[in-house]
């Protein structure tokens, strides 16, 4: 028995749980957020109370004590990238539930009420568009006291944009739909059509939107910590790499202190694509190609010799 | 004579166009629809046929007060549609359902069969009790002709054929136990075969339950079938209108005349000389000073150009706007 | 034979060749297949000869397999489509025994589709002529720049668009006009064979009359053989000389159209006319089909027809008819003719 609809949220669910390489996204960023979870469990020290440290504990190398080695503060490596992984993916969540929540909300309302309210929101939207963000970022952040907060809602103001366009596009498509003429006609108001016509055409899209906003949001924390902007008591992957990059990590060939967040950051991002990808191909199942080429596998009929019988001329005779 | 359910008198909806903002009024309007009038019966079923773009979807629309007619009124039930706004509007409605064209995009792709069904009583908040309203949907389920209703409640629409899904746009139609139906080419996109199971679900439905239907179609080979009269529009205007069978055997107007000679006969032996019109219904912005079929018409004379025929009695219940009709 | 150079066929169909066909199609089936599910028979053991200037007719309900068939012909059938046994020969060339390469030479040239839907197919930012011009020089490399306006000009002249609209885009012509000019590009290359899948379907009476009226005087001007694939019998009364009725895969009648329409041997096809509104006699009930079409992946063991047939017999339910030849050019797959039949064909354990 059918239980719901191949557009739907949980039929998309469904379906993406078939996609390979949706899945082994959701693998990766699971295991990502395992490791920021457990992280008081996993990590061998206690960042609290670091060891402490000697010139001789700086950029030890890994080795059974350290495995992921020591950085420019003789402190263990692995048990910073694990506490930075909570950091950096606090911030993705949060901001990009931010983003989400202002983007669709403006996506939505410009889509749906159209005329002028369109006209205004979408045009600031477009100047939201054409400020740079990272600059932007950086003299807010800068201005202010550098605080955890301070960057979420930094990143989340400035990053729905792209959410609203796409779902104004994708609202502004199911409204000219005639199945909400219909529920106009039989005399329905606006706030139902939207929640119950417009919002569950809308919500896969939003689902797509917010992994890849979620990835975007990281990699803007990164960079806004890599350029020394981050909270000095949270510190994330990107103040690692910070942290390493100017006190000479390079230079004494602590490579690895570079090494483990910047996987980390490639490894989460990574995993948000291939989610997104993953989740674009259940809800786009036309992007199957066509056979033109392969005519081989098209004609499967037995090899015939001129055999020339027209309709007329019955060939059993 | 009991006065008729639906009078629309002198009705006129006009678009403003082109760019118009708050400092500058529009220049010009569409003539959608441009001063109709008529009548119809509790019980009967009018049918309204055109091109498209003759304004008959629209009249329909503004019927239903989904568009503001600019002018004339709107007599449905004794209750001046015009007239009212918000809930009333709301109530009043609930009298007139509609049919669309297509049943693949008029019905929510993610929602049940008897969750489109039982929209309507939701929306108007009538049959509130849970047993009360799953009677109902499945009473229209089974006057909509699927039986039985319980196949169908938990399917979707992409589960079902296409004329399954127009009887379900039907049942959910009916289910507010409407008064007027108004059905947009509810078969134009649909087999020939399932047509006539349609078409005959709208016959009995008028018969058996006196639902007036107002039958929007630009083939005249669909409507024979149901329609009691057939009213024909061009560019925004009814140019003839008449019982079915005086308009299909004597039609009047040259416009009907040749809507009818390209309508195709189910037989080669009965392949007539077809009047072609050239081109498209012209642009409504800009209408011809005389009588608007003018640049079309066939028989067209000098006196055509210079004065717009008025719709004019020819016989009992059968009016041509045509100076020679 | 098969090996000869392609154009050299353009010049040989110029003499009318009246007793030899232009397209002869014998025992094509097709099958859609999606494993696990067991193939869909979407098209089975279907055969028709269509000679120049003649307008075939191919009837059907939706589900029938009469898309899929003209797919087949052009061989542009979806992915999981398999065309598993008969033949196609356009002008004597095997078309299910060329390559792709070759094909894809053909195809346009020879034989063009115009399909359902087709004026929404138009590149939007492109003007109308362009696009013309572009499915001319695909096929004809050599062709100038004068050669293909002067090429263009004539075959929107030919399909009834003025000229001068050439550079238009096509937001600027109306649903006909997109739908000629769709004809147009499927004529560039002068095929002698045009598919065209519901040509009229979604537009109105009166442009659906402009479009058969274009169609009929191409056949008459051009010799241009046409098989008119739709579901609407009042089209087929217009225009076609010949229908082939579709059902569940198989042909149910094979007739020129006027036995079709006046002495239907098929129960399929008289249940279809019996459907059709009668502007001669109004008001009065339609008779319905009840029932639907069988699924093509769980075909009935017997006549495919059989569970909506109102004179199915015990027979019926057992094993499927044959085709059996009539008087006068007339096929059928019903026990009910086989008294009557001069021959038998199609039957599917033939070779």
């Amino acid at each position: 028995m059918e239980s719901s609809h191949p557009g739907g949220l949980t039929a998309t669910m469904r379906n993406f749980s078939r996609n390979r390489m949706g899945m082994v996204g959701l693998a990766m960023l699971l295991l990502a957020i395992a490791l920021a979870v457990f992280a008081p469990v996993i990590a061998p020290y206690d960042p609290a109370k670091p060891p402490r440290a000697t010139i001789m504990d700086i950029y030890l190398p890994p080795s059974a004590e350290h495995p992921f080695g020591t950085d420019d503060a003789g402190q263990d490596v692995l048990t910073n990238f694990l506490y930075g992984a909570r950091v950096s993916l606090m911030v993705g969540f949060f901001a990009s539930f931010i983003a989400v929540a202002i983007g669709g909300v403006m996506g939505l309302s410009a889509g749906f009420i159209g005329g002028r309210t369109d006209n205004i929101l979408m045009r600031f939207t477009d100047i939201m568009l054409v400020i740079p963000d990272l600059p932007l970022a950086v003299v807010i952040v800068a201005l202010t006291k550098p605080s955890l907060w301070v960057i979420v809602l930094v990143i989340g103001l400035l990053g729905w944009t792209s959410t609203a366009r796409l779902i104004r596009s994708q609202t502004l498509s199911v409204k000219q739909r005639r199945f909400v003429t219909r529920a106009r006609a039989v005399g329905a108001g606006n706030f139902y059509i939207i929640r119950r016509h417009i919002l569950p055409l809308v919500l896969p899209l939003l689902v797509v939107n917010t992994v890849l906003v979620i990835s975007l949001a990281i990699l803007n924390e990164s960079t806004l910590s890599f350029l020394g902007l981050g909270d000095p008591t949270a510190p994330s992957w990107g103040q690692m790499l910070n942290f390493a990059f100017t006190r000479g990590a390079m230079s004494a060939g602590g490579w690895w202190a570079l090494l483990a967040p910047g996987i980390g950051i490639v490894w989460v991002v990574l995993a948000c694509t291939l989610i997104g990808q993953g989740l674009e191909q259940v809800l786009n199942p036309r992007l199957a190609s066509h056979n033109l080429s392969s005519t081989k596998q098209m004609i499967l009929r037995p090899p015939r010799t001129q055999s020339q019988h027209a309709p007329q001329a019955p060939d059993q005779a | 004579m009991a006065s008729p359910l639906v009078a629309v008198r002198n009705l006129r909806t006009l678009f403003p166009v082109g760019a118009h903002s708050v400092f500058r009024a529009p220049a010009t309007f569409v003539h959608a629809v441009d001063d109709v009038t008529f009548d119809i019966d509790e019980g009967e079923a009018l049918a309204l046929v055109g091109e498209s773009g003759c304004g008959k979807s629209t009249l329909a629309l503004t019927l239903l007060g989904l568009e503001r007619p600019t002018t004339g009124s709107i007599d449905f039930a004794g209750q001046e549609m015009t007239a009212l706004k918000g809930s009333e509007l709301k109530a009043a409605r609930r009298n007139m359902q509609m049919i669309f064209q297509d049943p693949y995009e008029s019905l929510n792709p993610l929602m049940r069969v008897g969750e489109i069904v039982a929209e309507p009583l939701i929306v108007h908040k009538l049959a509130n009790a849970r047993s009360d309203r799953e009677a109902r949907v499945r009473a229209a389920l089974e006057a909509a002709g699927l039986k039985p209703p319980e196949v169908y409640l938990e399917r979707y629409p992409y589960q079902l054929s296409g004329g399954q899904r127009q009887r379900v746009a039907i049942a959910a139609a009916l289910v507010l136990e409407p008064r007027l139906l108004l059905a947009d080419e509810p078969v134009s996109m649909l087999d020939v075969s399932i047509r006539a199971e349609i078409i005959n679900l709208l016959a009995e439905l008028k018969q058996t339950r006196k639902i007036s239907i107002l039958f929007i179609t630009h083939d005249l080979g669909t409507v024979t079938a149901v329609a009691d009269r057939i009213a024909v529009m061009y560019l925004g205007r009814i140019v003839e209108l008449g019982r079915t069978a005086d308009v299909l055997t004597q039609p009047r107007h040259p416009y009907t005349k040749a809507l009818l000679s390209v309508t195709p006969a189910p037989n080669p032996r009965l392949r007539k000389e077809r009047i072609i019109l050239k081109g498209e219904t012209p642009d409504p912005t800009r209408l011809p000073g005389g009588c608007r079929f003018a640049p079309r018409c066939p028989v067209a004379q000098p006196l055509c150009l210079a004065s717009d025929p008025p719709l004019t009695a020819l016989e009992t219940g059968h009016t041509a706007a045509c100076h020679f009709g | 034979m098969r090996t000869k150079d392609v154009t050299a066929h353009v010049d040989e169909k110029m003499p009318p060749t009246a007793a030899k066909p232009v397209l002869s199609v014998c025992s094509l089936s097709v099958d859609y297949v999606a494993p696990p599910k067991p193939a869909a028979h979407a098209v089975q053991d279907v055969s028709f000869d269509l000679g120049r200037g003649e307008v075939l007719g191919l009837v059907g309900e939706s589900g029938c397999g009469k898309s899929t068939l003209a797919l087949a012909l052009m061989r542009l059938l979806p992915p999981a489509g398999r065309i598993v046994n008969g033949s196609v020969r356009l002008q004597d060339i095997e078309l299910l025994d060329l390559d792709e390469a070759r094909m894809a030479s053909l195809r346009w040239s020879q034989i063009a589709m115009v399909f359902q839907g087709a004026m929404n197919a138009l590149n939007p930012v492109r003007a109308v002529g362009d696009q013309i011009a572009e499915a001319i020089r695909q096929h004809d490399r050599t062709i100038g720049k004068a050669a293909t306006v002067r090429r263009v000009d004539e075959l929107l002249e030919l399909v009834g668009i003025a000229a001068n609209r050439r550079t238009q885009y096509p937001f600027q012509y109306s649903g006909g006009m997109r739908q000629r000019a769709m004809i147009a590009m499927a004529l560039a290359c002068n095929p002698a064979v045009i598919v065209a899948d519901e040509p009229t379907t979604a537009l109105d009476v009166m442009i659906q009359a402009q479009i058969l009226d274009l169609l009929s005087r191409l056949r008459r001007e051009l010799g241009l053989a046409i098989i008119l694939v739709t579901h609407d019998l009042g089209i087929v009364a217009e225009i076609c000389d010949r229908v082939l009725v579709m059902y569940g895969g198989v042909t149910a009648e094979y007739a020129p159209v006027d036995l079709a329409f006046n002495a239907p041997r098929h129960p399929y096809t008289q249940a279809l006319l019996h459907a059709f509104p009668d502007p001669d006699h109004p008001q009065a009930k339609l008779n319905s089909i009840p029932g639907a079409p069988p699924r093509l992946d769980a075909l009935p063991p017997g006549c495919r027809f059989a569970p909506r047939c109102p004179q199915a017999m015990e027979r019926c339910q057992q094993a499927a008819p044959a085709l059996y030849a009539l008087p006068d050019d007339q096929f059928a797959s019903c026990f009910l003719v086989e008294d009557t039949a001069e021959d038998r064909r199609g039957s599917l354990d033939h070779g």
